[in-house]
C-alpha cells in the first residue's frame, strides 16, 4: 500500500488547503467549465463527511437550498478546486454525520467549537 | 500473440486527466524483462521472443532451466513467456523495459489468474437469480439452479451446462485497457480500470 500511496505523491499535486473535517462549515470555489470559458462557482454548507484517502479522498458538503438539500462530492485532489475556506468549524461527536440529513431547522444546528 | 512483456500488478489508485476527471487505473510494474530465447523459423518452425521476468534463485532452478538461462547469459528468471512480433531485432540476453514497448494512449490486454472465490453456487458464478420468492413452498432451495434438462428424451444432462464448481483463480484476460501513463525510470505502466487477481500477481501485457 505505501508504494501506491508513495506514487500517488509523484503523480498527483495535492493543494494544500486548511484542516477541516465534519461538521466545518467550509466555502469551496470550484471552476466550471463552459465551452471555452471558465468560471468559478461557490458551495457553502456543512461537510458532512471524509472518506477515503491520498488521491482517491473525497469529502461531501452538504447546505439548504430553500428547502431542499443539496449535498456534493469534491474529490480533495480534483484540479478544479480553486480553493477551500474554512468558514467555521463545527463541534460533533462523529466523523460522518449523516443524521444530519434528516434535520431542519433548530435542530440541525453545529455548536461552533471555541478555541481557547 | 502480439507483442508484450510480463510485470506485476502492484494495486489500484487513480490519477486526474488533462480534463480534470478522476480515472481509475491499475499500478503494474513492467519488466525489465530479459531475452532469454529468439526462436526462428529455421530452427524452431515459428518466430517468437522468449522473455523472462523475476528473481529466482539458482538452486530452486532446474538444471535443465538453469543450462537454459546460461546459454542466453541471464540470471534464473521466475516466469517465462513467449511474444511474437517483436518490431526490432533483438537478441537473447538484451534487456527489455516498459517504455521499450508500450507508450501512452495505446491500448493493451492484461492477462491474469483471477482471484479463487472456491467452489460457489450457480448464482454466483453464472449469475443465475435463484428462486425469486421465499413463501409458497419454497424453503430451501432459494439459490437453487432450478431444473437442468428434460426428461426420458434426451435422457442426460447436455454437456456444459451451468452448475456449480470452482469460481475464480484461472486465466482471465482484459481486453482493451489504456495506457494512461508509462514512468520509464520505474518501470511502472499505469492502465486504465482494473486487472485481474491480486496485487503482486504476475500478469501478462500484450499490445
Amino acid at each position: 500500500m505505501d508504494f501506491i500511496k508513495d506514487l500517488e505523491k509523484e503523480l498527483v499535486e495535492f493543494p494544500e488547503y486548511p484542516a477541516f473535517k465534519a461538521g466545518d462549515t467550509v466555502a469551496v470555489t470550484y471552476k466550471i467549465k463552459e465551452g471555452e470559458k471558465e468560471r468559478l462557482q461557490k458551495f457553502q454548507g456543512v461537510v458532512i463527511q471524509r472518506r477515503s484517502s491520498g488521491v482517491t479522498e473525497t469529502f461531501t458538503v452538504r447546505k439548504m437550498s430553500g428547502t431542499v438539500g443539496v449535498e456534493r462530492i469534491f474529490p480533495i485532489a480534483s484540479p478544479f478546486i480553486d480553493s477551500i475556506e474554512l468558514v467555521r468549524s463545527g463541534k460533533v461527536r462523529r466523523s460522518r454525520i449523516f443524521y444530519q440529513r434528516k434535520r431542519t431547522g433548530k435542530s440541525a444546528r453545529i455548536k461552533e467549537k471555541r478555541r481557547f | 500473440m502480439a507483442t508484450g512483456l510480463i510485470g506485476k500488478k502492484r494495486g489500484m489508485t487513480s490519477i486526474f486527466d488533462e480534463n480534470g476527471k478522476a480515472l481509475p487505473c491499475t499500478v503494474i510494474e513492467v519488466g525489465p524483462c530479459y531475452v532469454t530465447q529468439v526462436k526462428t523459423e529455421k530452427t524452431d518452425g515459428y518466430n517468437a521472443v522468449q522473455v523472462g521476468f523475476g528473481e529466482k534463485k539458482e538452486n530452486r532452478t532446474t538444471q535443465p532451466l538453469q543450462g537454459h538461462f546460461k546459454k542466453a547469459g541471464v540470471s534464473p528468471k521466475r516466469k517465462l513467456v513467449e511474444f511474437s512480433h517483436f518490431a526490432k531485432e533483438i537478441k537473447a540476453g538484451d534487456e527489455i523495459t516498459a517504455a521499450d514497448v508500450f507508450a501512452e494512449g495505446e491500448f493493451v490486454d492484461v492477462i491474469g489468474t483471477s482471484k479463487g472465490k472456491g467452489f460457489q453456487g450457480v448464482v454466483k458464478r453464472h449469475g443465475f437469480g435463484g428462486v425469486g420468492q421465499q413463501t409458497h413452498g419454497q424453503h430451501n432451495r432459494l439459490r437453487a439452479p432450478g431444473s437442468i434438462g428434460a426428461a426420458s428424451y434426451p435422457a442426460r444432462v447436455f454437456k456444459g451446462m451451468r452448475m456449480a464448481g470452482q469460481t475464480g483463480n484461472e486465466r482471465v484476460k482484459v481486453q482493451n485497457l489504456r495506457v494512461l501513463k508509462v514512468l520509464e525510470d520505474k518501470n511502472l505502466v499505469l492502465v486504465k480500470g482494473a486487472v485481474p487477481g491480486f496485487n503482486g500477481n504476475t500478469v501478462i501485457i500484450e499490445k
